[in-house]
Order: structure tokens, then C-alpha cells, then sequence
């Protein structure tokens, strides 16, 4: 279970920021999770609501997940996860596209 | 405080960010492989399912390489020294990190093994990882390769049930192949798996125990390291030294 320790790094970044621009309170952290990551967001959201305090004993964590996306580098050609990871035409190994994230995208905070 | 009429009353802003949750580790690890590509020390990042041979296919490397090459190795554990001291048995310099209840190694932790640890000295520095397909896979420790040792008893679908493990992978090594003669594990079916999470599939078959395959094993590392030292030439002055002594 590394979800913890990732909730861990999220809140060290949100409060660095957070108390860098004297806010007084988070109230809502956006984030992306990638179907490719390795990590749970149901997981992540239980750990979230366990670890959160101080400036972030109210916020709200919205999770947006993103699917795993595959291309060919040599044509562009999309290639279905859980396909063969090769271009047929070109005959080229797939390059993951997009689906690994674990991004924190947005912070809502409160600030004098 | 407001802007409109500077009442003092808090306002809420919106801030985008942006940013990996895994950027300080990532930090770390880009610092690690810094070292290790200025010091030509080829670090590999060998992972797999607790019981898959990684302390033996590390036994067996040595007894292949061990005399023409200064192997090191760095063993990740929950609770014991045991990998680390079986690896020193086999004349490889070892050191422990216990993790506890942590399921994975990160950057960090291999950083602070690195001090006291002779690591300069290593032409390759195995991190041998917490026995486990899914946590390892998420950090980065600043190795140049990733390997994954998968048994003969894991099944042919093991990649699918744990792509982010296998697509990460750069090579895979198929364990404990002397057992295949026992067993009814469809090769192909694995390849046909490993194919559709990992991009460039490759699978290496061996057994730590006949030593059948492991000269195959070692002249990949040997190739691999090669590959590392152009970049270093490219990179830096000591590289080039290094290559031309």
C-alpha cells in the first residue's frame, strides 16, 4: 500500500504552497490518477481522508481518472490497451501516450 | 483580503499546479543516477513477487561475473538482513534496508544506503527490491534498467494482472526454468501476455540453480553497461577515461 506515502508527498507539496501564500485553510485539491500509475484511486482517496490535518483538516480531494492511450511514434496511429503493443503498419513498438499520472492539477485555498 | 471593497474578509483562489505528487522522489532519483552514470556504476533495479529467485538469481550472477566485474548489491527486506547476508555468502558486498511495513523501496532510502556503502567502487549495483508486483513500480531510484524476475509457478497471465509492473520492465527473467519439465506453463502464452503490456518484450529464461541461461543473462548486462558507457563518454570527460584507461 504506497498510497499513503503518496498522500504523504501530496500534502507536503500542498502545504509548502500553502504556506507560502499564508493560506488559512485548503478546501479542495484536484488531482489525476492514470490508469497505468499503479495506484488505486479508491485507495488514495481512503488515504487521503486518514492523513489529512492542520490546513487540510477540511479539503475536499476530487480524483479525475485518465485510460491508459497508446500511439505509434512513427504515425500516430492509436493502439488500443490491452492490444498487441506494436504498430502493425510500421511495425514499431506503441509508445505510452498518456495514462501513467499521479498529478496534482489544482489547490483551492483560502487566503487573506 | 478582499479585493472589491478590502473588508478582510478571506477570499479563495484557484491554483493551478500541475505537478507530479512523486516530484521530490523523482528528484532524488535523477540525483542517484547523476552519481552512478558519473561514476560508470550500472544500477539495476530488480523487482519481482516474493519467492521468485531474485537473492538467487543474484547468487548466480555472481558466481558468472563475479570475477571479471565488482558487483554490489543493495537488498530492500520488511524485517531481516537475510537476502544481504546470503548475497555477501556469494562474495557480493550487501547492504540491508529494512523497510518495515513499507512495501517498496524509494529514492530516498537508497540514497541514504548509498552512504557507507563502497558504491563508487562497482561496475554494477543491484537494488534488489521489497518482493512485491505492484508498490515497486511506482518509484523511480535512479537505476538505468528495470528487471523484473517472474517464476515458472507464477502463471502465464501474471503480466496482465500487474501491467504497471511488466510495461516498466525492461527485461523479464523467467525464473527457475529447471522446474518447467513439472509444470504446464504455456511459454507462448506468456510471451503473447507480456506483449501487450510490455512495448519492446523481452524475456530471458533462467535457472539459478543449473546455471542454465545465465550466460545469457550476464552478457545482456554486459551489453547494457556498454551502451551506458557511450552515453558517459558522451556526457563527460571522466567517462572517456574510464573507457580508455
Amino acid at each position: 500500500m504506497h498510497e499513503y506515502s503518496l498522500v504523504r508527498a501530496l500534502a507536503d507539496r500542498v502545504l509548502d504552497e500553502a504556506r507560502a501564500r499564508q493560506a488559512t485553510a485548503v478546501h479542495r485539491l484536484a488531482v489525476r490518477i492514470g490508469a497505468l500509475s499503479g495506484v488505486e484511486p479508491e485507495l488514495f482517496a481512503t488515504a487521503f481522508t486518514l492523513c489529512r490535518e492542520g490546513l487540510l483538516s477540511g479539503a475536499e480531494l476530487d480524483i479525475r481518472r485518465s485510460e491508459a492511450a497508446w500511439a505509434c511514434p512513427q504515425c500516430g496511429e492509436r493502439i488500443p490497451a490491452g492490444s498487441a503493443l506494436r504498430c502493425v503498419g510500421c511495425d514499431r513498438p506503441a509508445r505510452l501516450v498518456s495514462g501513467d499520472e499521479i498529478l496534482l492539477e489544482r489547490i483551492e485555498m483560502e487566503v487573506p | 483580503m478582499c479585493d472589491t471593497c478590502g473588508c478582510g474578509d478571506m477570499r479563495i483562489v484557484s491554483l493551478e499546479v500541475q505537478d507530479r505528487i512523486l516530484a521530490a522522489n523523482d528528484r532524488t532519483a535523477a540525483h542517484n543516477r547523476e552519481h552512478f552514470v558519473e561514476r560508470g556504476v550500472f544500477a539495476v533495479n530488480l523487482m519481482g513477487s516474493p519467492g521468485s529467485g531474485k537473492t538467487a538469481v543474484l547468487e548466480a550472477t555472481a558466481r558468472a561475473l563475479g570475477a571479471r566485474s565488482r558487483l554490489g548489491a543493495i537488498a530492500g527486506d520488511l524485517e531481516t538482513d537475510r537476502d544481504a547476508e546470503r548475497l555477501r555468502a556469494a562474495g557480493v558486498p550487501a547492504a540491508s534496508i529494512t523497510t518495515g511495513s513499507a512495501c517498496h523501496l524509494d529514492a530516498e532510502m537508497v540514497h541514504r544506503a548509498l552512504h557507507g556503502f563502497p558504491w563508487r567502487e562497482l561496475d554494477y549495483l543491484f537494488v534488489e527490491n521489497v518482493g512485491n508486483l505492484v508498490c515497486p513500480a511506482v518509484y523511480d531510484l535512479g537505476q538505468a534498467v528495470n528487471v523484473v524476475a517472474l517464476s515458472v509457478t507464477e502463471g502465464e497471465d501474471k503480466p496482465l494482472k500487474y501491467p504497471v509492473m511488466f510495461r516498466k520492465a525492461d527485461l523479464v527473467l523467467l525464473t527457475k526454468v529447471d522446474l518447467l519439465p513439472h509444470l504446464e506453463l504455456r511459454i507462448p502464452e506468456l510471451e503473447e501476455a507480456l506483449g501487450r503490456v510490455m512495448p519492446q518484450p523481452a524475456l530471458l529464461r533462467v535457472s539459478a540453480r543449473t546455471g542454465e541461461g545465465v550466460g545469457g543473462w550476464v552478457s545482456w548486462l554486459e551489453t547494457r553497461r556498454r551502451g551506458l558507457g557511450r552515453a558517459m563518454i558522451a556526457a563527460t570527460g571522466e567517462g572517456v577515461r574510464r573507457e580508455t584507461p
